[in-house]
């Protein structure tokens, strides 16, 4: 019995020192930082672009997190440090930035917000969404996707868009929530980025809103402060305006950077 | 005896490391923000719009799980018939699931699209966006820990009351409910208690199957992931009477597993 007790306490010092081992190899000088990989979080509708961007950038491919842009900004306050930001806004980019908390942001793509439907389905105009019986997802009102639909709902003029919203059935955290409940079959219609109905591969038919409603969505990236990758994240946010990687977001349904 | 000396001092530090860890991130709940704040952030109406349909919902969970559970468990504790332990595995499979999983598996299942999705819109039920759809991936969720509880308990009842209860001439029915029940009860109510904790815990099951909207589905734990992009305290202040509430749960597991450990010993 107490040779078994002996072996399983040897065991545990063995896993202890082990794992304090790894957290050391973890932390060694900067000869080592190039060679891993940038961290980067980003809005969940870049998921499939950056997927492929990721593939070519030096340093290897980024440990991604995708979420909701403002979920990502929430955890940057909260002591979060990823290499990179990249938001589905301008707005929450610049804000870190006024915090002190991420360098100066790029204006690197734009997106178009559409009406996204099954691909089978009967909507066809955003007229349809007036009828009451059609079940619409939205993003949350915090998360970028959210506010652009408000903008465009709110240009439609109140009685309109209160008709509309009387249709909301779930406020997602991320559009790439709204892209779920759309494929599962659980709602009629959503509104997301154009990119979304693209990486969603015909199983979602996009319905473009009128150009007087269309509002601007402009995706930013910052650098944050305090990593020790600056060089490396530099270069990560600067392809993502030319070449390699404005080709694969443009291939991936995003549109150019506002000049 | 020299080997007792360091694995002492191993399992004291090991205690005190295990100890830190766990308490440290829930003290911080409260440490943050002052609890004038932690209060003031709880008039926000989405909040407690959210805390009130997780109480409705967790308690509609709840009466499900226990007017089919117990019976079920009962009836594990008590048949022995071919593929049992298949079927205790299978009952206990939400158990292991996690969350996500849980939630794509009821929209396969019971979606619009899903397998049962036919039937259940002839019937005129619908489960995704609506408050049912919440209670339902809570029972999903929750259910295996009160019914692995209670058949737990159910089986720890001494067999010559029932044999006893059976030759004065009652029913099964009303051996159930006078001698199961009772001799069982705090094996019950702690399963419960588990099963509750569970449920007002849910996130993803619910995101996924249910969809998230105030008043409608939109559960404390939801409200929260919502409220840290916009408004840290009021996250905080959602979290700390969530806190509060599983803590209470879980000293009431304990309290009522106080009294029934004495009698799983003696046996």
């Amino acid at each position: 019995m107490r040779r078994a007790r002996a072996l399983v306490a040897g065991l545990c010092t063995l896993a202890a020192l082990a794992s304090l081992a790894a957290a050391g190899c973890g932390r060694q000088g900067p000869a080592q930082d190039a060679e891993e990989p940038l961290t980067v979080s980003a809005a969940a509708s870049l998921a499939e672009a950056f997927g492929r961007y990721g593939e070519g950038v030096e340093g290897g491919r980024p440990r991604y997190s995708f979420a909701g842009s403002d979920e990502l900004a929430a955890q940057i306050r909260q002591g979060a440090r990823p290499d990179v930001y990249a938001a589905a806004n301008t707005k929450l980019p610049e804000a870190l930035h006024r915090e002190g908390l991420v360098e100066r942001p790029v204006t690197f793509t734009t997106n178009a917000l559409v009406l996204a439907v099954p691909a089978d389905s009967a909507i066809d105009a955003l007229s349809d969404l007036e009828r009451p019986g059609a079940d619409l997802v939205v993003g949350s009102p915090s998360v970028p996707v959210g506010s652009y639909t408000r903008e465009v709902l709110w240009r439609l003029g109140p009685q309109r868009a209160e008709l509309i919203l009387a249709g909301v059935r779930s406020r997602e955290p991320d559009v790439k929530g709204v892209v779920a409940k759309l494929v599962a079959g659980a709602a009629d219609a959503g509104f997301v980025y154009r990119s979304d109905v693209v990486a969603a591969g015909g199983r979602l038919r996009a319905l473009a809103l009128p150009g007087r409603l269309r509002p601007q969505a402009a995706y930013a990236a910052a650098v944050v402060r305090g990593g020790e990758r600056h060089a490396l994240a530099r270069r990560f946010v600067g392809g993502l305006r030319s070449g390699r990687g404005a080709r694969i977001l443009r291939a991936a349904g995003f549109g150019p950077p506002p000049r | 005896m020299s080997a007792v000396r360091p694995f002492r001092a191993i399992v004291t530090v090991a205690l005190a490391f295990a100890l830190c860890f766990l308490t440290l991130p829930v003290v911080a709940i409260f440490a943050g923000t002052p609890p004038g704040e932690l209060v003031a952030s709880l008039g926000d109406p989405a909040a407690l719009d959210a805390l009130s349909l997780s109480l409705q919902a967790t308690l509609a969970a709840l009466a499900v799980i226990v007017v089919v559970g117990a019976p079920a468990a009962y009836a594990l504790a008590t048949r022995s018939f071919r593929g049992r332990s298949a079927v205790i595995t299978l009952v206990e499979l939400p158990l292991v699931l996690p969350p996500a999983v849980a939630g794509i598996a009821l929209l396969a299942a019971l979606g619009p699209q899903g397998l049962l999705g036919g039937w259940l819109e002839d019937a005129g039920v619908r489960l995704v966006f609506e408050t049912a759809g919440v209670i339902v991936a809570l029972v999903f969720v929750a259910a295996p820990f009160f019914i692995s509880q209670a058949q737990a308990a159910f089986s720890a009842v001494d067999r010559t009351w029932l044999d006893a209860s059976r030759t004065l001439g009652a029913t099964e029915a009303r051996t159930f409910l006078s001698v199961m029940v009772p001799s069982a009860l705090p094996g019950l109510l702690s399963g419960l208690a588990l099963a509750w904790g569970r449920a007002l815990g849910e996130f993803g099951a619910t995101l996924i199957f249910a969809g998230s909207l105030s008043g409608v589905t939109q559960t404390a734990p939801l409200a929260i992931y919502e409220l840290f992009a916009t408004d840290l305290n009021a996250a905080l202040a959602l979290s700390a009477v969530l806190v509060a509430i599983s803590a209470a749960l879980l000293l009431s597991v304990k309290l009522v597993g106080g009294r029934v450990a004495p009698g799983l010993l003696a046996r």
